[in-house]
This record gives structure tokens, C-alpha cells and sequence, in this order.
């Protein structure tokens, strides 16, 4: 903030100023609030609103303050008198707001004007009296000798400086129902932390060295290959991602419908084209989706080679469970699947085998990774290719559905209100375990309109 | 003795700068394959047109700022958590609540939302985080059920399941993250490196689905590796602390916002940084970013209470949306990208779309 105001204040390019006529004084090097938005404008090629929302937080943090009424933190885009605050002020600049300080500046209100104390000024001055009495007499002997000093000075002086303190004070003490601009978060320490202490010491410096020259013998690729994947995956992406192209048959945060939703519910009978078409992109994208998965089983039943699918499965399912249930699963996918003579028996090479084999005597989470991965690699490069060409999925891209574009609403009170659809947490968790959302089929539309 | 001790020093100081002559080799070889700019690649990309997107839904409830939300896979449903120790359940398609349970501590900065949609995981400033079933039974007293799951030594700042509801990754500002098991409370796995708070965490979505990115205080961004704990990328080019971070859709690159005022794109194949987005009139920092679906465009809510839109491709921002009065501090874009949400210091969060 501190670069942005500097820069206003540059004598050639900043902000225009001029003296300006307030009451009687003239005060110098005052600069109107709409000059402070055109500025803004110029400098950084923003919108008017932009600048206008720029200029009212400097405002806000109090490197700026209006003439005519200080007390509001506003920045007003017309002719209304500003002046920058003194860098003395900043709120960077380190200077803790002292309750000492407070208390001088309210005590010289106080003095100045009798009953000039506003309703919270009025309670913190009560308090602060409580709180320093024991040093009040030296609280009032500095305000006077202040209020002195400043009787010394110009008109236009007294009243520059008295802006500028009033402005800092509503910013590091903000009236009740304000927020504070100065509220930063729990504090984020840098080094030490409850026990731990995390000095930079040598343990700390070998490891990231450690790091590096792992890092130096990495093997990286071209940026021009990767950047144009980018390229690839966005423009393949951008008829699904509805902020790009939008949704059929309307997005339901827009139009308050949400037939968006129980065309593409999770376990609907007839999925949407474009849906149909994702499963194409990747692997991935055909196993994320609960119906398509349901179709490459189904596809894969047809070749023989269902169990493999369903081992990746009970693989995922040890990956991502409780760990008290390890050794039991991996017991149970061990009798199922990999040992000699099992029921649904996978095919994976020999050394593999033998390497996993010997891995099930210290079993974890992780011990049937590499198996996983061999099966996983085999449909993806096997099976997957082939679901793609077959009748099957062509049938499924023939029969699905595109919603049709939902007829703008004309009359606003035609509008349904939006129906409530039942939370995940009331329904049943599957066997499995996996997701269950809302079946939300058209026949189990609830109510509306 | 006075001369150890400065023997210490000495090695201490020789370490410091062997690590930094280390870290510059790498930027070498780093920058050996980077052939080309982002802009010049998305030169032949159509411009994006004009972009319209409105506050659809505002969420008022909270007594107190808004610090975390995360979205249910239903697409519609939110958890959010606030200052004043509220976390809170919402239908944000309704705008109804549904679960509002209190924390015994202020400052929730981390909540999340279970993959099955029955539970949620929240924690702040009480070190912890805490797994709450989600019930509607109206004689059950949600906070009866709580589960402690994780413990740290400083407060939580993130949190996020991994696959299912079973294992919790956390971040916290003892420089650690965690992997925990849910039903035990068992650490499954630690990971150390950063040498400041660790803010934010995310999940890659890759096929292996083993590794996650990680942004701390000491303005590194960390890939790591679930099952060795191992760090396996990192990157320093930040000039502040790293709030947020965010995989890009397809898992080969992540963003990252900072208190720098910038965002910036990560590359995990080219292992350096492709992409900057920083303006010259942003000056305050980025709390929280997040992708559309498609990658295209990039979300970032900023303590000057916007937020921008970024062109990913081209690096030029797409619009900038006002409306939230004090700073926005999380933001997440819904599961089926129909819109995103954004949670502010204002006390209220906002359904864009």
C-alpha cells in the first residue's frame, strides 16, 4: 500500500494537488477525490469501480483522510478534499498504538471541548482513567503541554495535525460495529512452535541438501511439452466445465432448478452424453464415475476378466480403510484373489507375485501396491482401449440423454421455490462403504411447486 | 567450551550456504529445459468473452468471521467454520442449516467434509482436529459423538480426507503435516520439512493417488509422498507466506496464493514455476485459490475483500468480482464446477455462479 500511496505523492507524476480553501485557512497539498480515482484509473489500467474500491481502503487504512469529514472512511469520487497521512503515522510504520498515547489524545479532546468525547471515546477515557490513575497526573500534564504547542503553530497547521491524529486513532481504534483493518489472524510464528523447536540447525540444512541433490538428478520434461498439455486438457475439458460452457438443461445456482442435478445424480439409469463422452478422457474418469465403473465391470464380465477389476477394488478398499481392519483384508483379498487355487484368481506376472507374496508376511496398508498397479496398468492399457471400441459403449453414447435447455423463466413468481433433497448422513451407508448420495431419479422428486 | 561453540557456528553458517549454493544449481538445470512461456504457448488460444458471474446465494449465520469451507460431493451441500468456534452445515441451495455444532476453541480455520457426506472433521486453535458424525436425530447431541483424531503441537490450519472417511491429512503451524486413521486416532504418518507453519494443503488427483502439495509460512510449496513421507518436489519462489495451494485438474501442475499479492502456477513434470499472476494495482495478499473444472480459469479470493478471476493460459485476469465486505478468506469451487463458494471475514459466505 505504502509503494501505491509513495507513488501518488510523486511531485511530476503523482496525484494533482492544490491549496485548498476550507473555512478560512488554507491548507496546502490537498488533492480531490476524484483526481485520487482518475489517478488510479490511469496508473494501473483498472475500472472505475476497482479504483474507486482501491482508494477507499487506503482511506480505510488511514493513509488518506478527508478534510471536510474526517471521521468517515470513505473515499468520495468528487471534489472533496484529501491530503496523505504522514508517513510518522503509518500504520506500518512500528508504532504501537500505546494505551498512554490514547489516553493523551482523548485527554486533549477532552480538554479542548468539554462533552467533545464521543459515546466509545467516552468509555475507553473512563477506562483508561481506571486503569492508569496512578499516572493520570502525567497523562494531563502532556496533553496540556500539547495543546500548548499546538497553540503555537499556524491555523492550518493545527488543523492538518489534528486530522492526522484523529485519522490514525479511528483506524487503531475503531469505533464499535467497525472492524478493525489492523486484525491480522493468529499470529504465524516463524521459527519455534509449542515444543518443538525448529531452529535452523544443521539436521535442518543437511535435509534440505538432502533434497536438492535428489532434486538435481531428477529427470524433468520440456516446458513446451508440458505447457502444451495444458492447452490439450483445457480446450478437451471446456465443453464440460459448465463456467466455460454452461450446463443443460440450466445451472441450477442461476435459474433455481435443479434438474441439473438429477440428470447427472451419481447412480442414475441414463447418463448424459457428455458424460458418456468423459469416460473416453482417461481411465481415471471411467473409474471415478459410479456408472461407468458399473459398465466397464459389466464389459469386463463379458471378457472373463471381471476379477480384476474387482481386486483393484478390494485394493483401494485396503489402501483407504481403517487401519485395524488391515490385516483382515489383506487376509480376505490374499484368499480371494492371490492364492493358488482362489476363487477369482488375478493373473499377475511371476515376480511380482513372488515379490508380494513375500511382502504378506509384514502386512500393511501398502503391501499389495505393486500387484494393484500391475492390474491397474493391465486394464488401463488392455481392457480400457477395448470397452472404448466396443458395441457396448457405442451403445451407451447412442442412448444417452441430452437435457434439453430449460425456457428462461419470464415471470419471476413462476419461479418453484428450490426443493429440499435429502442430506447423504440420513441415508444408509452401502456395504462397501462407498459414497452414497440422494438417489434423486425423476420418479423420487420430492414436492416442488 | 567458547571455542565449540563457535566451531558450531562456523559449521552452521558453511551449511547455510552450501544449501544456498545447492538450491541455485538447481534453479540452473531447472531453467536448462524451459524452452517457453505459457503466454506465448497460449498465444493460440481464443480469448476468453465477457464473464458474468453473480453472488447466487449469501449464507448468513455466522456470528464471527468465516475462516474454512469445504463442499459435500452432493454439489450442494457446504461445512463452515468461523472465529467464533461455529461450524455449521448448510444446504446452500436452500440457504438452510442443517448441523451447527460449537468447538470449545475460537479460531476454526480448518473444516472438511467427509467423501461420504456423514461426517465432518474441523480444528484451530485447540491443536486438534476433531471428526463429528453427522446426525439428524434430534435427541443426539452432535458434540457427544466427537471423535479427537489428530494432535499437533501448534494450531491446525488445514485439513482434508484422503479417498475415504477413514484417514485425515492435516496441516499445522508446528511446520508438520500429518496422516491419521480416524477410527484409532493412529498417526499413520508424518512429514517434515518446512521450516516454518505449514497453511494449507491439497490432494493430487492422480491415478496412483499418492501424494499431496503443501504451503507454508517459509513461502515453500512441497509435494510429498503419502506412504514414505518423503518430500519429493519443492519449490521456493514466493516472496511471502503461501496461504493456499491447489492442484491443477489433471494433477500435473498446482497453484498457489500468497501474502506476495501473486498467484503462481507450479509445473510437477517440468519441476519449476510456469506461471505468475500478479497485477499491479493487487496489492494485498491471496487467501485462497481454486480451478474451474476445466483448468481454464483460476479463482482467487484476496484480503482486499475480491475476487479475481485469472485466465490460467493466457496469465491475464478475466474480471474481478466485488461484493464481500471484509476480507475473503476460503474459497472452493463445487464438486460438479457449477460455481464456487467464498467465505469472508464479513461473517457471510457466497455462492458464485
Amino acid at each position: 500500500m505504502e509503494r501505491v500511496v509513495v507513488s501518488m505523492q510523486d511531485p511530476d507524476q503523482g496525484v494533482k494537488t492544490r491549496s485548498q480553501r476550507l473555512f478560512i485557512t488554507v491548507i496546502p497539498h490537498t488533492a480531490a477525490g476524484g483526481d485520487v480515482v482518475a489517478w488510479l484509473i490511469r496508473k494501473y489500467c483498472i475500472s472505475e469501480e476497482e479504483a474507486l474500491h482501491l482508494g477507499t481502503l487506503l482511506v480505510q487504512h488511514g493513509y488518506l483522510y478527508s478534510l471536510r469529514e474526517p471521521r468517515s472512511l470513505v473515499l468520495r469520487p468528487d471534489d472533496t478534499p484529501y491530503r496523505f497521512q504522514t508517513p510518522y503515522f503509518w500504520t506500518s510504520t512500528v508504532w504501537p498504538a500505546a494505551e498512554l498515547d490514547y489516553a493523551i489524545y482523548l485527554t486533549k479532546k477532552n480538554i479542548r471541548k468539554q462533552g467533545a468525547l464521543v459515546g466509545h471515546e467516552k468509555e475507553h477515557y473512563d477506562q483508561l482513567h481506571r486503569k492508569i490513575n496512578h499516572t493520570w497526573d502525567l497523562v494531563v500534564m502532556q496533553a496540556r503541554e500539547q495543546l500548548r504547542a499546538a497553540k503555537q503553530r499556524r491555523k492550518g497547521d493545527r488543523l492538518v495535525i489534528a486530522c492526522q491524529e484523529q485519522t490514525y486513532w479511528l483506524v487503531n481504534r475503531p469505533p464499535p460495529g467497525v472492524p478493525s483493518v489492523l486484525e491480522q489472524g493468529p499470529e504465524r510464528s516463524s521459527c519455534t512452535a509449542g515444543g518443538v523447536q525448529m531452529t535452523k540447525n544443521t539436521e535442518f540444512y543437511k535435509q534440505e541438501m538432502e533434497r536438492c541433490r535428489k532434486a538435481l538428478t531428477r529427470a524433468r520434461v520440456k516446458s513446451s511439452v508440458c505447457l502444451e498439455a495444458y492447452l490439450k486438457f483445457s480446450s478437451q475439458r471446456g465443453p464440460h466445465d459448465p463456467m466455460m460452457s454452461g450446463c443443460l438443461p440450466s445451472n441450477p445456482w442461476v435459474t433455481d432448478d435443479d434438474s441439473y442435478w438429477t440428470f447427472n445424480a451419481p447412480s442414475v439409469a441414463v447418463p448424459t452424453k457428455l458424460r458418456v463422452e468423459r469416460w473416453a478422457f482417461s481411465f481415471q474418469e471411467l473409474l471415478e464415475d459410479p456408472v461407468g465403473r458399473g459398465h466397464f465391470m459389466d464389459f469386463l464380465g463379458t471378457e472373463f476378466s471381471a476379477e480384476n477389476l474387482s481386486f483393484w477394488e478390494a485394493c483401494e478398499g485396503l489402501r483407504h480403510g481403517e487401519q485395524a481392519q488391515v490385516r483382515a483384508a489383506v487376509d480376505a483379498i490374499y484368499q480371494q484373489f492371490l492364492a493358488p487355487g482362489a476363487a477369482r484368481w488375478v493373473n499377475i506376472d511371476s515376480r511380482t507375485m513372488e515379490r508380494t507374496l513375500e511382502g504378506l508376511r509384514q502386512p500393511h496398508r501398502y503391501v499389495l501396491d505393486e500387484a494393484q498397479l500391475h492390474i491397474y496398468m493391465l486394464m488401463k492399457k488392455d481392457s480400457y482401449p477395448r470397452f472404448l471400441k466396443s458395441a457396448a459403449y457405442r451403445d451407451l453414447l447412442a442412448e444417452a440423454v441430452v437435457p434439453p435447455e430449460a425456457k428462461r423463466r419470464v415471470f419471476p413468481f413462476m419461479r418453484k421455490p428450490p426443493h429440499a433433497n435429502p442430506s447423504p448422513a440420513l441415508l444408509p451407508a452401502s456395504h462397501s462403504g462407498e459414497p452414497v448420495t440422494a438417489a434423486s431419479g425423476p420418479e423420487c422428486g420430492d414436492g416442488g411447486t | 567450551m567458547a571455542t565449540d561453540g563457535l566451531h558450531e557456528n562456523q559449521t552452521l553458517a558453511s551449511l547455510k550456504s552450501e544449501a544456498e549454493s545447492l538450491k541455485g544449481k538447481l534453479e540452473e538445470e531447472r531453467a536448462k529445459l524451459h524452452d517457453v512461456e505459457l503466454h506465448q504457448v497460449a498465444e493460440r488460444v481464443e480469448a476468453l468473452g465477457q464473464f458474468v458471474m453473480k453472488t447466487r446465494r449469501t449464507l448468513k449465520g455466522h456470528g464471527n468471521k468465516v475462516l474454512c469451507m469445504d463442499w459435500c460431493k452432493d454439489k450442494r451441500r457446504i461445512v463452515s467454520s468461523s472465529q467464533d468456534g461455529k461450524v455449521i452445515v448448510w444446504d446452500s441451495f436452500t440457504t438452510n442449516k442443517e448441523h451447527a455444532v460449537t468447538m470449545p476453541c475460537t479460531w476454526v480455520m480448518a473444516c472438511a467434509y467427509a467423501p461420504s457426506g456423514c461426517a465432518i472433521a474441523c480444528g484451530g486453535l485447540d491443536n486438534k482436529c476433531s471428526v463429528y458424525p453427522l446426525t439428524f436425530d434430534k435427541n443426539e447431541n452432535m458434540a457427544a459423538k466427537k471423535k479427537s483424531v489428530a494432535m499437533h503441537t501448534n494450531y491446525l490450519s488445514a485439513c482434508s480426507f484422503t479417498n475415504s472417511d477413514m484417514q485425515i491429512l492435516t496441516a499445522s503451524g508446528d511446520g508438520t503435516c500429518a496422516l491419521w486413521d480416524v477410527e484409532s486416532g493412529q498417526l499413520l504418518q508424518s512429514f517434515h520439512g518446512h521450516g516454518a507453519d505449514v497453511l494449507c494443503l491439497d490432494l493430487a488427483p492422480s491415478e496412483t493417488g499418492n501424494t499431496f502439495v503443501s504451503g507454508g509460512c517459509d513461502k515453500k510449496a512441497m509435494v510429498w509422498d503419502m506412504r514414505s513421507g518423503q518430500c519429493v518436489q519443492a519449490f521456493e519462489t514466493h516472496e511471502s507466506d503461501i496461504n493456499s495451494v491447489r492442484y491443477y485438474p489433471s494433477g500435473d501442475a498446482f497453484a498457489s496464493g500468497s501474502d506476495d499479492a501473486t498467484c503462481r502456477l507450479y509445473d510437477l513434470r517440468a519441476d519449476r514455476e510456469v506461471a505468475v499472476y500478479s497485477k499491479d494495482s493487487i496489492i494485498f495478499g491471496a487467501s485462497s485459490v481454486d480451478f474451474s473444472l476445466s483448468g481454464r480459469l483460476l479463482f482467487a479470493g484476496y484480503n482486499d475483500y475480491t475476487i479475481n478471476v485469472w485466465d490460467v493460459l493466457k496469465g491475464s485476469r478475466v474480471s474481478i468480482l466485488f461484493g464481500h465486505e471484509n476480507r475473503v478468506s476460503t474459497l472452493r469451487v463445487s464438486p460438479d464446477g457449477t460455481a464456487f463458494c467464498s467465505g469472508s471475514w464479513d461473517h457471510t459466505l457466497r455462492v458464485w455462479a
